[in-house]
This record gives C-alpha cells, structure tokens and sequence, in this order.
C-alpha cells in the first residue's frame, strides 16, 4: 500500500516536472521566434518591438 | 502541463504586453521612425556631413531594414502590439514553470516575491546582454548578427545560472562562483565592431537605448506581480 503511494507520488513528481520543463520550453520557443528567428516575414513584422526590446536585429 | 499556470502565465504575459506596448509607443515608436529618416538619409545630422558613405556595409553586413513600414501604420502597429504580446507571454510562461517548480518545493511566491523574480528575469534577458550590446537604433552597422546572438543567448545563460546560484543556493562558493559566471560574457566581449557607423545623432540612440531599458524594468517587474498573483494556487 504504501510502496503504491510512494510509487504513485514519484510518478506525479515527474509528470509535474515534465510538464514544468514543457511549459518553460514553450515559453522560449514563443520568445526565439517572436524575437531572434531571422526569417524576414517574421523579422519585419516584429521590427519595431525588436528594436524596443533590444534584440540584436539585422 | 498544469493549466493554472497556463492560462495564469497567458494571461498576465499578455497583458504585460499590452502594457508594454502602449510604453513602446509612448517612449519608442517615434525615436525609431525619426532613425528611420536618418537611415534613409532624408535627415542628416551635422555630425554626419563628412561621413564616408557606408550604405553599402563594405564588411558584408547586409542592411536591408526589409519592410517594416510595408502597408499602413495602423498595420505596423497592430503587429507591434501582437509581438509585445507574444514576447511577453513568452517570458510568462518561463516565470511561471520557475514558479510551479518553485511552489512544488514548498516555497510561495508571492506577488511581490513576483516582482523581484520578474527584476532578475529582466537582470538576465536585458540588462546583462545590454552591457554588451547595447539597445540599437534602425540604421545602426553591427557585428554579424549570428555572433551577436551566440553572445546575447550566452551571456543570458551565465547570468541565470550565475544568479541562480548565487540566491537559490548561497554559500561562499556559490556567490564566488555566480559572479565569475555573471562576468564571464562581459570578460569575453560582445562581438562589436571597431568604427563606429551610426547614422543617427548620438543623443537620439542614448536616449533610445535608457528608454529601451526603463521600457523593460516596469514590464518585468509588472510581469513577475501578475504571473505570480495569477498562477497562485491558493487563490
């Protein structure tokens, strides 16, 4: 019974952490595309917050 | 995925993006398009009379600005907005993935607590890489801009996992062991060139370059409050 529980709590520990990872993954992705990917569509849309948020641009 | 910290890192990254928009406009928008006219040379300022004609970026930086101002500015700005946005829920959901691993460990975080994780997120992805290379203007000649972003995304790993250290785990070690991280990047150098080709009165790009900075300060700190007030478990 106990084992059960133990195993059961390790198991949602590293789902929790999976999804922590995940989420942070995310998040980066959203912020390389939005503000360092170099294609130009995506560059000259984003160009002035670019500049505004100090990206490297160009 | 826990869909608290979802919709909480969503929401407030959004909202912070509009917040951080409506300064962008307030503080940047019009030093960007006075730069504009000066990369287009239909301003010149006295400073530039006698300058050797660099449009070309003889060291093979190509310079096109693409086209920003393509279509109207109701168009321009409506992406700026949906960019603000993006970058700002981006930023969200990093906090709070920091905040859920955080709370799981057992500590809180508070809105304010909120406030100084979110200074350490701008300490980290905008003050240390600005040391180096610092905000620029449309029309300013850099470094290769692949360069420029293998030190930007290194110097913004040494200075979280400097910080990281140097708070999460204190001990002598640690602190002495953050600040060599933290000052690695800056030992190393940004990539920058050896001229200096800005087109743009120096005034202009200072002034850009502090507003730029004090843009971000307000909308991490406001960044940090909300992710943290909005992913709480307990409200």
């Amino acid at each position: 019974m106990s084992q059960t529980i133990a195993t059961r709590s390790t198991a949602t520990a590293q789902s929790g952490l999976m999804g922590i990872v995940l989420t942070a993954f995310l998040g980066m992705g959203i912020v390389f595309l939005a503000g360092h990917a170099q294609s130009a569509t995506l560059h000259d849309a984003a160009h002035d917050i670019r500049h505004g948020t100090g990206f490297p641009c160009h | 995925m826990n869909i608290k910290t979802l919709t909480g890192a969503l929401i407030g990254g959004c909202a912070t993006g509009i917040v951080a928009g409506a300064l962008h406009f307030g503080f940047l928008q019009d030093i960007i398009l006075q730069a504009e006219l000066y990369e287009s040379r239909d301003l010149i300022h006295f400073g530039q009379v006698e300058a050797h004609d660099h449009g070309d970026a003889a060291d093979g930086h190509s310079h096109s600005h693409g086209d920003a101002g393509e279509g109207s500015d109701f168009n321009r700005n409506l992406l700026t907005m949906l960019f603000a946005g993006l970058i700002y829920a981006g930023y969200g959901l990093i906090l709070a993935a920091i905040f859920q691993f955080v709370r799981a460990r057992g500590h809180d975080v508070t809105a304010m607590q909120g406030v100084l994780w979110g200074l350490a997120g701008f300490a980290v992805v905008q003050m240390a890489p600005s040391m180096g290379l610092a905000p620029n203007l449309p029309g300013t000649i850099a470094e290769d801009i692949n360069m420029r972003q293998y030190w930007w995304f290194g110097t913004m790993a040494a200075t979280a996992i400097g910080l990281g250290l140097m708070f999460l785990r204190p001990s002598v070690l640690t602190i002495a062991v953050g600040f060599v991280l933290i000052a690695l990047p800056h030992v190393i150098g940004a990539p920058v060139l050896d001229e200096f080709y800005g087109v743009a009165p120096p005034e202009l790009s200072a002034t850009f370059a502090t507003r730029v900075i004090g843009v971000a300060f307000f909308s991490w700190a406001l960044l940090g409050a909300l992710v943290a007030r909005l992913t709480d478990p307990n409200t």
